[in-house]
């Protein structure tokens, strides 16, 4: 059903497929990620294509698999109207791990990237707040990529500021700031 | 004296046994056991016949806190400071192997064990626990507090015994 989907890109966008392919019905196109923002806007735009919603954006690490690309990025969309799907992948190299941002064809996207990059370190560029998301600021790494260590603890640092220092402070902390832990996020002016 | 108080021989020994049966408690609870957690509670099991039965959701208010499923390296300064919150003397039940242990999670993300956070009383295991399983923490916890030998009442005594 979502054949015609992935021919109509296909065809809009012949010089930027890779490969393509089928399983159980979904179809996926490897293309490349220079375009990416074309492709999504002529995805959403096109009426015969209509992909109306991104229903996931994710990564995966391809870390000592033998791929000439480490990371690859994935595009899982929707369309309400015509009720079809189409998969995007994108390969993503390691050295310039950075792939155009779609927030501004799916808002929804904002998010998800900003999970991606906190699990992957992937960039994304034009985002408009691409901070962490899940993990707090002090946390070094990517905790996602294979070579991240397994095991590896990164308990929340103390604060700078003794007096904002609640692992040392037996007594309660009061004051503006008296609900935020996280250094930056949540303080209240 | 004049009062005779059949079984009980000191005041540390009415206070503790006023504090066992009257514990308030405070469940923080973050992950599934607390579905096992609210079956402890319900009528067929009932925590309430071991005097644990009140639940409130302050922790300025209460005495028991109640760490009920898996805590992440982000909530454990959460944790921290509810656990200062409350009133001495305070006492912790980590419910279940994740808040025990860090249960099968050995990760960037969860915290291995809530004693590296608070000091904990019992340890409830289980992947849930089944509510017997809890009962019989409460029952045991029941008996340190009466023994007088939680962290928190062995921290009350020394900053007592330091004051003079």
């Amino acid at each position: 059903m979502s054949k015609a989907a992935l021919q109509a890109v296909k065809k809009k966008f012949a010089s930027e497929v890779i490969s393509e392919h089928s399983q159980h019905g979904d179809e996926t196109l490897v293309m490349k990620a220079d375009k990416i923002q074309a492709i999504c806007e002529f995805c959403r735009d096109d009426p015969a294509v209509a992909m109306d919603m991104l229903s996931d954006l994710t990564a995966v690490d391809f870390l000592m698999q033998g791929r000439e690309t480490r990371f690859e990025m994935v595009y899982h969309l929707y369309s309400t109207t015509k009720r079809h799907r189409l998969r995007i992948k994108l390969p993503v190299g390691e050295a310039k791990a950075e792939v155009a941002s779609v927030t501004g064809v799916w808002k929804s996207a904002n998010w998800m990237e900003r999970e991606v990059w906190d699990m992957y370190g992937i960039k994304f560029e034009g985002h408009p707040d691409l901070r962490r998301i899940l993990l707090y600021e002090e946390f070094v790494g990517h905790p996602l990529r294979k070579d991240y260590p397994i095991a590896k603890r990164q308990p929340l640092t103390r604060r700078e500021d003794p007096v904002e220092n609640i692992w040392e402070q037996k007594h309660i902390l009061t004051g503006p700031s008296a609900g935020a832990h996280f250094r930056g996020s949540y303080d209240t002016e | 004296m004049g009062i005779e108080l059949y079984g009980v021989e000191t005041l540390q020994q009415i206070l503790g046994w006023a504090r066992k049966y009257s514990m308030f408690k405070q469940p923080f609870v973050t992950a599934c056991c607390g579905m096992e957690y609210m079956s402890a509670m319900g009528p067929r099991y009932d925590l309430s016949r071991f005097g644990c039965e009140f639940v409130q959701f302050t922790p300025r208010h209460t005495d028991l806190l109640f760490v009920v499923g898996t805590i992440s390296e982000r909530q454990a300064p959460v944790l921290r400071r509810i656990y200062d919150q409350m009133a001495d003397p305070k006492f912790v039940v980590a419910f279940g192997v994740c808040a025990s242990s860090g249960g099968f999670y050995q990760n960037y993300a969860v915290v291995p064990g809530v004693d590296q956070i608070i000091p904990v009383d019992v340890y409830i295991p289980g992947c849930p626990p089944r509510p017997e399983q809890v009962i019989d923490g409460i029952v045991r916890l029941q008996e340190i507090i009466q023994a007088g030998e939680t962290h928190s009442q062995k921290e009350l005594r020394q900053l007592a015994g330091a004051k003079g």
